[in-house]
């Protein structure tokens, strides 16, 4: 069994409730970190515990706090982002379902640490019931004492306020997200500057993922050091999969990053194998904007290695041949499944979400969804396989937030590996319309290139 | 107009902000709104919002009309949202998008006759372990098969009754 850092209490019956989180433990980071603690040293830990931003792009958390500007007598803001939209992604979820006072406790180090009074919790709008779960807890602990003004008699004050958005991907991104607070459209920002010198109300502002601030509770708990010893090299620590698709058993997982991609979907510790007794053809490891790989390039490397469920493991090779762990949704797709059907509803996703101020993403999200619709409907021609790829290479990169880059990637990576499965629909409109292509020769053993001779 | 209640819901909602802050109190209000006013927002209940946080009905109209929760013309008492992204995809959603347009005998974006049943199609609601599914009200609806969509469908009537 793999070790657990956030759910290792989950399967304790009440753990959602004060009393019994308290009983097994809990608040017993916040109450190291504010009565034993600086601030500073609390940076530090979590500096040194190598913890990375959990909500896709990874960035160290420990670097992020440090950015946040100290100008005399501005409120500092902490905003958790709980906008969880990436398809594919619903950890964070669970999460605040279930052990919501781990979330609790982690804004309440983490706001000590950041200086700041008042923190909020911006949750998607569709999870229209979690807020009720966090109101409750938020209520706990505040007549305990650990929210409110002076907690714990430490001088040290926070107020933790709930708020729901109202159904748009785009403000998970964190200026969207701000902008979206302030009561506007959620339109990003272009940085800099940086929420950490000019966020919420133009003041400096730290945006995190609920997972990352979770993972704060038990860097405080074994030190940082120690949390840097769970995992691979610089992916230290734990991470929440939320895994679905075709497999035996979807759910939220806390893996160790020291697993292979194998074991994770074949062990019955985790997805159990594909479902049905279908053979794997493709997947998508870390949320629907990273790049899907086939079968063969998922489990091993282009350097025939095992691919390890890492930050590293999974990049490994690049856009080529590799993908990104971004946000742990984890897709699954087994051999009768069409990857043109399944890049077209992503594609829909995007020219959805797109929020409609740079005109790459308005313009070619919906263009890379029609010319998608008329391959899968048998109306496609060759040269809208290469008119596809054109239209994302103009998207990636040439947009204010990344959301471009995320609904370019699906497309790019579907050509790059299963341009014959494309090039089968233009070839065969009429079978396409009736069967898919199957699992074709995706999870043939690669060809492994023998080293150059020096 | 809010009743007394939801007034005092209100001012606890803008005292999360700073003084001068109020518009952020837009998007909760806007969804109390919808909840208060037949599940969905007229120009009259977007003015009163606007006047409620002392700004212009513009910056209410254009929010209300960026975020797909708000619904801007009436719909049914009943509000089937299916996702249909790629994880719904691969298990299923477009089978029970169909077999609700059959059994409803309406389209998506629209509403039956009876005023009771809307059908929407949504874009990944986050239970992509669970699919298909949809949203209803506050809460998900998971692992959906057309037995399960009939006895919603059931349930939905005879709360309506």
């Amino acid at each position: 069994m793999g070790r657990k850092l956030l759910f290792d209490k989950a399967h304790i019956e009440g753990i959602r409730y004060y009393d019994v989180y308290r009983a097994n433990g809990g608040y017993g980071s916040a109450e190291k970190a504010l009565k034993s603690m600086k601030p500073e040293e609390v940076l530090e830990e979590v500096k040194k515990s190598g913890l990375r931003g959990r909500g896709g792009a990874g960035f160290p958390t420990g670097m992020k706090w440090s950015f946040i500007a100290k100008p005399e007598g501005v409120p500092r803001y902490l905003v958790c982002n709980a906008d969880e939209s990436e398809p594919g992604t619903f950890k964070d979820r669970y999460l605040m379902e279930f052990i919501p006072h781990l979330l609790i406790e982690g804004l309440l180090i983490s706001s000590y640490t950041l200086g700041c009074n008042s923190c909020y919790i911006y949750i998607r709008g569709e999870y229209a019931w979690i807020p009720d779960i966090l109101e409750q807890a938020i209520a706990e602990a505040k007549k305990n004492g650990w929210l409110g003004k002076n907690i714990q008699g430490t001088g040290f004050d926070l107020e933790i306020y709930v708020q729901r958005g109202a159904g748009a991907y785009i403000c998970g991104e964190e200026t969207a997200l701000i902008e979206s607070l302030e009561g506007k459209r959620g339109n990003p920002r272009i940085k800099p500057p940086f929420p950490a010198v000019k966020g919420l109300w133009d003041c400096p502002t730290v945006v995190n993922n609920v997972e990352t601030l979770a993972a704060v509770v038990p860097i405080l708990r074994i030190g940082g050091d120690e949390y840097a010893k769970y995992g691979i090299g610089k992916s230290t620590g734990t991470k929440l999969i939320s895994a679905c698709g075709n497999i035996n058993k979807p759910g939220v997982y806390e893996i160790e990053m020291n697993i292979s991609v194998e074991e994770f979907i074949y062990s019955d510790e985790y997805c159990g194998g594909i479902a049905n007794g279908k053979r794997l053809k493709a997947c998508i490891p870390g949320g629907s904007s990273v790049p899907i790989l086939p079968a063969n390039l998922l489990l091993k490397t282009a350097k025939g290695e095992q691919r390890m469920m890492t930050y590293e493991g999974l990049a490994d090779g690049g856009f080529a041949t590799g993908t990104m762990l971004g946000s742990g949704g984890f897709i699954v797709l087994d051999e009768d499944q069409c990857i043109v059907r399944n890049t077209l509803t992503f594609a829909r996703f995007y020219h959805h979400e797109s929020c409609g101020q740079c005109s790459p993403c308005r313009e070619g999200t919906g263009w890379m969804k029609r010319v998608l619709q008329n391959i899968e409907n048998g109306k496609g021609k060759m040269s809208d396989i290469d008119l596809l790829w054109d239209i994302q290479r103009k998207i990636e990169g040439n947009t204010i937030c990344p959301l471009g880059d995320a609904a370019a990637w699906p497309v790019a990576a579907a050509i790059r590996h299963f341009r014959d499965e494309f090039e089968w629909h233009v070839l065969h409109p009429e079978e396409a319309t009736k069967r898919n292509f199957g699992l074709a020769h995706y999870a043939d053993p690669l060809e492994i290139a023998a080293p150059a001779a020096v | 107009m809010f009743s007394e209640e939801k007034l005092n819901k209100v001012k606890e909602i803008i005292a999360r902000y700073p003084a001068g802050k109020q518009k952020s109190a837009l998007i909760p209000l806007l969804h109390l709104a919808q909840e208060e006013f037949g599940g969905w927002l007229s120009a009259e209940t977007m003015d009163y919002v606007a006047s409620l946080l002392q700004i212009k009905p513009i910056e209410v109209y254009e929010v209300a009309t960026f975020y797909s929760m708000f619904n801007l013309k009436p719909v049914g008492k009943y509000v089937f949202e299916v996702c249909q992204t790629g994880p719904c995809m691969l298990l299923g959603s477009d089978n029970i998008i169909d077999y609700i347009k059959k059994k409803l005998d309406i389209g998506v974006g629209e509403t039956t006759k009876d005023g009771l049943f809307t059908l929407k199609t949504a874009e990944c609601l986050g239970a992509c372990g669970y699919a298909p599914m949809m949203q209803l009200g506050k809460h998900f609806r998971e692992h959906l098969t057309p037995e399960k969509v009939d006895a919603i469908i059931e349930e939905c009537r005879v709360k309506a009754n």
